[in-house]
Protein backbone atom coordinates (compact mmCIF):
# COMPACT_ATOMS: atom_id res chain seq x y z
CA UNK A 1 0.00 0.00 0.00
CA UNK A 2 1.01 3.60 -0.89
CA UNK A 3 2.17 5.60 1.74
CA UNK A 4 -0.32 7.95 0.88
CA UNK A 5 -2.55 5.84 0.53
CA UNK A 6 -2.53 4.58 3.81
CA UNK A 7 -2.14 8.20 5.34
CA UNK A 8 -5.75 9.02 3.65
CA UNK A 9 -7.09 6.14 5.55
CA UNK A 10 -5.81 7.06 8.67
CA UNK A 11 -7.11 10.18 8.48
CA UNK A 12 -10.51 9.23 7.49
CA UNK A 13 -10.45 7.38 10.37
CA UNK A 14 -9.86 10.10 12.55
CA UNK A 15 -12.53 12.46 10.89
CA UNK A 16 -15.15 9.83 10.14
CA UNK A 17 -15.01 9.26 14.11
CA UNK A 18 -15.39 12.83 15.08
CA UNK A 19 -18.18 13.73 12.14
CA UNK A 20 -20.28 10.53 13.07
CA UNK A 21 -19.97 11.03 16.77
CA UNK A 22 -20.65 14.88 16.62
CA UNK A 23 -24.12 14.03 14.02
CA UNK A 24 -24.67 11.45 17.19
CA UNK A 25 -24.39 13.88 19.97
CA UNK A 26 -26.20 16.58 17.93
CA UNK A 27 -29.44 14.54 17.80
CA UNK A 28 -29.83 15.22 21.40
CA UNK A 29 -30.14 19.15 20.62
CA UNK A 30 -33.50 19.97 22.13
CA UNK A 31 -33.88 17.03 23.74
CA UNK A 32 -31.44 16.58 26.64
CA UNK A 33 -32.96 16.23 30.18
CA UNK A 34 -31.86 19.65 31.02
CA UNK A 35 -31.45 22.38 29.48
CA UNK A 36 -27.82 22.51 30.85
CA UNK A 37 -26.93 19.52 29.71
CA UNK A 38 -28.24 20.19 26.41
CA UNK A 39 -25.98 23.13 25.74
CA UNK A 40 -23.22 21.32 26.82
CA UNK A 41 -24.02 18.28 24.37
CA UNK A 42 -24.52 20.51 21.32
CA UNK A 43 -20.56 22.10 22.14
CA UNK A 44 -19.42 18.97 22.49
CA UNK A 45 -21.04 17.68 18.71
CA UNK A 46 -19.75 21.15 17.65
CA UNK A 47 -16.28 20.67 18.80
CA UNK A 48 -16.37 17.09 17.42
CA UNK A 49 -17.78 18.81 13.91
CA UNK A 50 -15.41 21.25 14.10
CA UNK A 51 -12.06 18.30 14.64
CA UNK A 52 -14.01 16.97 11.48
CA UNK A 53 -13.26 19.88 9.29
CA UNK A 54 -9.52 19.79 10.08
CA UNK A 55 -9.13 16.19 9.82
CA UNK A 56 -11.34 15.63 6.84
CA UNK A 57 -9.61 18.62 5.28
CA UNK A 58 -6.20 17.19 5.48
CA UNK A 59 -7.71 13.82 3.71
CA UNK A 60 -8.97 15.65 1.05
CA UNK A 61 -5.56 17.40 0.92
CA UNK A 62 -3.72 14.36 1.06
CA UNK A 63 -5.91 12.45 -1.34
CA UNK A 64 -5.29 14.99 -4.30
CA UNK A 65 -8.55 14.31 -6.07
CA UNK A 66 -9.71 17.75 -6.07
CA UNK A 67 -12.45 17.36 -3.27
CA UNK A 68 -13.40 18.89 0.05
CA UNK A 69 -13.56 17.82 3.30
CA UNK A 70 -17.74 18.63 2.57
CA UNK A 71 -17.50 16.16 -0.39
CA UNK A 72 -15.75 13.49 1.74
CA UNK A 73 -18.88 14.22 4.66
CA UNK A 74 -21.36 14.64 2.46
CA UNK A 75 -20.85 12.70 -0.78
CA UNK A 76 -19.43 9.12 0.52
CA UNK A 77 -21.84 6.20 0.95
CA UNK A 78 -21.84 3.73 4.31
CA UNK A 79 -19.03 1.64 2.64
CA UNK A 80 -16.67 4.01 2.71
CA UNK A 81 -16.33 5.66 6.02
CA UNK A 82 -13.70 4.72 8.05
CA UNK A 83 -15.23 5.32 11.21
CA UNK A 84 -15.20 2.47 14.56
CA UNK A 85 -18.62 1.18 14.36
CA UNK A 86 -18.75 2.54 18.78
CA UNK A 87 -19.78 6.28 17.08
CA UNK A 88 -22.42 5.24 14.88
CA UNK A 89 -24.58 2.50 17.65
CA UNK A 90 -27.99 4.73 18.05
CA UNK A 91 -27.74 7.10 21.45
CA UNK A 92 -29.69 5.13 23.57
CA UNK A 93 -31.03 6.79 26.63
CA UNK A 94 -28.67 9.52 28.18
CA UNK A 95 -26.60 7.12 29.82
CA UNK A 96 -25.90 5.30 27.09
CA UNK A 97 -24.68 8.27 25.43
CA UNK A 98 -22.56 9.71 28.03
CA UNK A 99 -20.97 5.94 28.44
CA UNK A 100 -19.97 6.00 24.90
CA UNK A 101 -18.79 9.41 24.99
CA UNK A 102 -16.61 8.53 28.19
CA UNK A 103 -15.62 5.66 26.19
CA UNK A 104 -14.62 7.37 23.01
CA UNK A 105 -13.72 10.72 24.92
CA UNK A 106 -10.89 7.92 26.98
CA UNK A 107 -9.32 6.71 23.59
CA UNK A 108 -9.27 10.23 21.48
CA UNK A 109 -7.14 11.91 24.76
CA UNK A 110 -5.04 9.32 24.56
CA UNK A 111 -4.72 9.08 20.47
CA UNK A 112 -4.18 13.08 20.41
CA UNK A 113 -1.45 12.75 23.13
CA UNK A 114 0.22 10.96 20.99
CA UNK A 115 -0.74 12.38 17.42
CA UNK A 116 0.87 15.69 18.65
CA UNK A 117 4.33 13.97 18.69
CA UNK A 118 3.40 13.11 14.86
CA UNK A 119 6.45 13.05 12.22
CA UNK A 120 3.78 15.06 9.81
CA UNK A 121 3.56 18.89 11.40
CA UNK A 122 -0.60 18.95 10.06
CA UNK A 123 -1.03 16.07 11.92
CA UNK A 124 0.19 17.34 15.23
CA UNK A 125 -1.05 20.94 14.92
CA UNK A 126 -4.85 19.39 14.14
CA UNK A 127 -4.06 16.85 17.47
CA UNK A 128 -2.80 20.13 19.76
CA UNK A 129 -5.73 22.20 18.91
CA UNK A 130 -8.43 19.34 18.95
CA UNK A 131 -6.67 18.03 22.37
CA UNK A 132 -7.92 21.03 24.75
CA UNK A 133 -11.45 20.32 23.66
CA UNK A 134 -11.21 16.39 24.00
CA UNK A 135 -9.47 17.10 27.56
CA UNK A 136 -12.53 18.99 28.49
CA UNK A 137 -14.79 16.16 27.27
CA UNK A 138 -13.32 13.44 29.27
CA UNK A 139 -13.54 15.47 32.18
CA UNK A 140 -17.18 16.56 31.78
CA UNK A 141 -18.06 12.28 30.32
CA UNK A 142 -15.81 10.91 33.22
CA UNK A 143 -17.61 12.92 35.86
CA UNK A 144 -21.35 12.01 34.43
CA UNK A 145 -20.31 8.72 34.61
CA UNK A 146 -19.59 8.60 38.09
CA UNK A 147 -22.09 10.60 39.00
CA UNK A 148 -24.97 8.32 37.56
CA UNK A 149 -22.97 5.12 37.94
CA UNK A 150 -22.82 5.90 41.48
CA UNK A 151 -25.90 7.70 41.83
CA UNK A 152 -29.51 6.02 42.41
CA UNK A 153 -30.73 2.30 41.96
CA UNK A 154 -32.11 3.46 38.38
CA UNK A 155 -29.00 5.09 37.30
CA UNK A 156 -26.82 2.79 38.21
CA UNK A 157 -28.79 -0.13 36.69
CA UNK A 158 -28.64 2.35 33.28
CA UNK A 159 -25.41 2.90 33.02
CA UNK A 160 -24.62 -0.63 33.88
CA UNK A 161 -26.43 -1.68 30.83
CA UNK A 162 -24.65 0.87 28.83
CA UNK A 163 -21.43 -0.52 29.49
CA UNK A 164 -22.63 -4.16 28.88
CA UNK A 165 -24.26 -2.91 25.67
CA UNK A 166 -21.17 -1.17 24.41
CA UNK A 167 -18.17 -3.00 25.55
CA UNK A 168 -18.34 -4.98 22.80
CA UNK A 169 -17.16 -1.98 20.63
CA UNK A 170 -14.41 -0.89 22.42
CA UNK A 171 -11.54 -3.93 21.20
CA UNK A 172 -12.06 -2.41 17.63
CA UNK A 173 -10.41 0.96 18.66
CA UNK A 174 -7.38 -1.54 19.14
CA UNK A 175 -7.23 -3.43 16.12
CA UNK A 176 -4.07 -2.75 14.02
CA UNK A 177 -4.00 -3.60 10.47
CA UNK A 178 -1.77 -2.70 7.50
CA UNK A 179 -2.88 0.85 7.23
CA UNK A 180 -1.85 1.54 11.02
CA UNK A 181 1.58 -0.27 10.06
CA UNK A 182 2.64 2.20 7.72
CA UNK A 183 1.41 5.42 10.17
CA UNK A 184 4.15 3.46 12.44
CA UNK A 185 6.66 3.05 10.14
CA UNK A 186 6.27 6.89 8.83
CA UNK A 187 5.89 8.41 12.49
CA UNK A 188 2.78 9.68 11.90
CA UNK A 189 0.64 7.69 14.57
CA UNK A 190 1.09 5.18 17.44
CA UNK A 191 -0.10 1.28 16.79
CA UNK A 192 -3.25 1.15 18.26
CA UNK A 193 -2.70 -1.81 20.29
CA UNK A 194 -0.79 0.23 22.11
CA UNK A 195 -2.79 2.57 23.48
CA UNK A 196 -5.03 -0.28 25.13
CA UNK A 197 -2.95 -0.28 28.54
CA UNK A 198 -3.46 2.97 29.53
CA UNK A 199 -6.69 3.14 28.43
CA UNK A 200 -7.44 -0.30 30.54
CA UNK A 201 -6.14 2.24 33.39
CA UNK A 202 -7.93 5.45 32.83
CA UNK A 203 -11.58 3.62 31.99
CA UNK A 204 -11.23 0.94 34.94
CA UNK A 205 -10.16 3.71 37.29
CA UNK A 206 -13.41 6.08 36.55
CA UNK A 207 -15.75 3.04 36.00
CA UNK A 208 -14.64 1.12 39.72
CA UNK A 209 -14.98 5.16 40.74
CA UNK A 210 -18.81 4.98 39.22
CA UNK A 211 -19.15 1.57 40.76
CA UNK A 212 -19.79 -0.49 38.05
CA UNK A 213 -18.77 -3.58 36.44
CA UNK A 214 -16.13 -3.66 33.59
CA UNK A 215 -17.32 -7.07 31.12
CA UNK A 216 -14.88 -9.84 30.95
CA UNK A 217 -15.57 -10.49 27.43
CA UNK A 218 -13.06 -9.41 25.39
CA UNK A 219 -15.49 -9.90 22.70
CA UNK A 220 -15.11 -6.95 19.36
CA UNK A 221 -17.23 -6.31 16.99
CA UNK A 222 -15.14 -5.19 14.08
CA UNK A 223 -15.80 -3.63 10.35
CA UNK A 224 -16.05 -0.06 10.63
CA UNK A 225 -12.79 1.35 10.50
CA UNK A 226 -12.18 -0.96 7.54
CA UNK A 227 -15.05 -0.77 6.08
CA UNK A 228 -15.09 -3.96 5.86
CA UNK A 229 -19.00 -4.32 7.65
CA UNK A 230 -20.42 -1.23 9.20
CA UNK A 231 -23.79 -1.75 11.14
CA UNK A 232 -27.21 -1.20 9.91
CA UNK A 233 -27.37 2.13 11.81
CA UNK A 234 -24.84 4.09 9.65
CA UNK A 235 -27.03 4.00 6.65
CA UNK A 236 -29.59 5.33 8.42
CA UNK A 237 -27.99 7.89 9.93
CA UNK A 238 -26.16 8.96 6.50
CA UNK A 239 -29.67 9.40 5.14
CA UNK A 240 -30.52 12.29 7.48
CA UNK A 241 -26.88 13.66 7.64
CA UNK A 242 -26.54 13.91 3.91
CA UNK A 243 -30.49 14.66 2.56
CA UNK A 244 -29.89 18.34 1.89
CA UNK A 245 -26.72 17.38 -0.02
CA UNK A 246 -28.22 14.38 -1.96
CA UNK A 247 -31.79 16.33 -2.62
CA UNK A 248 -29.82 19.68 -3.96
CA UNK A 249 -26.87 18.75 -5.28
CA UNK A 250 -24.00 21.48 -4.23
CA UNK A 251 -26.01 23.82 -2.42
CA UNK A 252 -24.89 26.33 -0.32
CA UNK A 253 -25.78 28.96 1.81
CA UNK B 1 -39.76 19.60 42.77
CA UNK B 2 -37.68 17.15 45.04
CA UNK B 3 -35.63 15.52 42.13
CA UNK B 4 -34.72 19.30 40.77
CA UNK B 5 -30.99 20.10 41.03
CA UNK B 6 -29.92 23.35 42.89
CA UNK B 7 -29.85 26.83 41.68
CA UNK B 8 -26.82 28.65 41.26
CA UNK B 9 -25.56 32.16 40.84
CA UNK B 10 -23.16 32.50 38.11
CA UNK B 11 -20.44 35.20 38.42
CA UNK B 12 -17.54 35.77 35.61
CA UNK B 13 -14.40 37.49 35.31
CA UNK B 14 -14.40 39.01 31.62
CA UNK B 15 -11.26 39.40 29.33
CA UNK B 16 -10.55 42.84 30.73
CA UNK B 17 -12.88 42.95 33.67
CA UNK B 18 -11.74 43.65 37.08
CA UNK B 19 -14.02 41.98 39.17
CA UNK B 20 -16.67 39.07 38.54
CA UNK B 21 -19.83 40.06 37.57
CA UNK B 22 -23.33 38.16 37.92
CA UNK B 23 -24.46 36.76 34.49
CA UNK B 24 -27.29 34.15 35.44
CA UNK B 25 -28.09 31.99 36.79
CA UNK B 26 -28.20 27.83 36.36
CA UNK B 27 -29.04 24.19 37.49
CA UNK B 28 -26.42 22.06 38.44
CA UNK B 29 -26.33 18.57 40.86
CA UNK B 30 -22.85 19.98 42.64
CA UNK B 31 -20.38 23.05 42.60
CA UNK B 32 -17.76 21.54 40.06
CA UNK B 33 -21.11 20.77 37.47
CA UNK B 34 -22.36 23.84 38.05
CA UNK B 35 -18.57 25.35 36.65
CA UNK B 36 -18.79 22.99 34.43
CA UNK B 37 -21.96 24.03 33.17
CA UNK B 38 -21.59 27.83 33.62
CA UNK B 39 -18.68 27.03 30.89
CA UNK B 40 -21.02 25.50 28.82
CA UNK B 41 -24.00 28.05 29.13
CA UNK B 42 -21.68 31.00 29.68
CA UNK B 43 -18.23 31.25 28.11
CA UNK B 44 -18.63 29.71 25.15
CA UNK B 45 -18.08 33.12 23.08
CA UNK B 46 -14.48 33.86 24.96
CA UNK B 47 -16.05 35.80 27.88
CA UNK B 48 -14.51 35.04 30.78
CA UNK B 49 -11.31 34.01 32.36
CA UNK B 50 -12.75 32.88 35.94
CA UNK B 51 -15.71 31.83 37.39
CA UNK B 52 -17.47 31.64 40.26
CA UNK B 53 -20.64 29.53 41.11
CA UNK B 54 -22.73 29.95 44.55
CA UNK B 55 -25.21 27.81 45.39
CA UNK B 56 -28.89 30.41 45.23
CA UNK B 57 -30.22 29.81 48.40
CA UNK B 58 -27.03 30.70 49.91
CA UNK B 59 -27.07 34.56 49.17
CA UNK B 60 -28.72 36.85 51.39
CA UNK B 61 -30.88 39.64 49.50
CA UNK B 62 -31.91 42.94 50.76
CA UNK B 63 -35.80 43.27 50.56
CA UNK B 64 -37.26 45.60 48.22
CA UNK B 65 -39.89 47.05 50.75
CA UNK B 66 -36.89 48.05 52.61
CA UNK B 67 -36.15 50.39 50.23
CA UNK B 68 -36.93 53.26 52.00
CA UNK B 69 -34.82 53.00 55.06
CA UNK B 70 -32.09 51.79 53.30
CA UNK B 71 -31.10 53.67 50.35
CA UNK B 72 -33.31 56.74 50.39
CA UNK B 73 -31.62 58.90 53.34
CA UNK B 74 -27.76 59.01 50.79
CA UNK B 75 -29.94 60.70 48.08
CA UNK B 76 -29.78 63.85 49.77
CA UNK B 77 -26.35 64.04 50.44
CA UNK B 78 -24.67 65.00 46.89
CA UNK B 79 -21.60 65.66 49.40
CA UNK B 80 -20.78 62.24 49.62
CA UNK B 81 -19.58 61.95 45.65
CA UNK B 82 -16.50 62.53 45.43
CA UNK B 83 -17.23 65.35 42.01
CA UNK B 84 -16.00 68.49 43.83
CA UNK B 85 -12.06 67.38 43.64
CA UNK B 86 -9.49 68.32 40.79
CA UNK B 87 -8.56 64.67 39.97
CA UNK B 88 -4.67 65.01 38.83
CA UNK B 89 -4.08 63.43 35.24
CA UNK B 90 -1.25 61.23 36.92
CA UNK B 91 -3.35 59.35 38.81
CA UNK B 92 -5.09 57.84 35.69
CA UNK B 93 -8.50 55.95 35.48
CA UNK B 94 -10.44 55.82 38.88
Amino acid sequence: MACEDAFTQFLLRMGDNTLILGHRVSEWCGHAPVLEEDIALANTALDLIGQTQMWLGLAAEVQGEGKSADDLAFLRDAWDFRNVLLMEVPNGDFGRTLMRQFLFDAWHSIQLGRLMKSSDDRVAAIAEKASKEVAYHLERSADTVVGLGDGTEESHRRMQEALDYLWPYIGEMFQSDETDAEMVKAGIAPDPASLREEYDTLVSRVLTEATLTIPESRFAHKGGRTGAMHTEHLGHLLTQMQWLQRAYPGAKW
Amino acid sequence: MKNEWPLWEIFIRGQHGMSHRHVGSLHAPDAEMAIKNARDVYTRRNEGVSIWVVEANNISASSPSDKGPLYEPSESKVYRHPTFFDIPDEVGAM
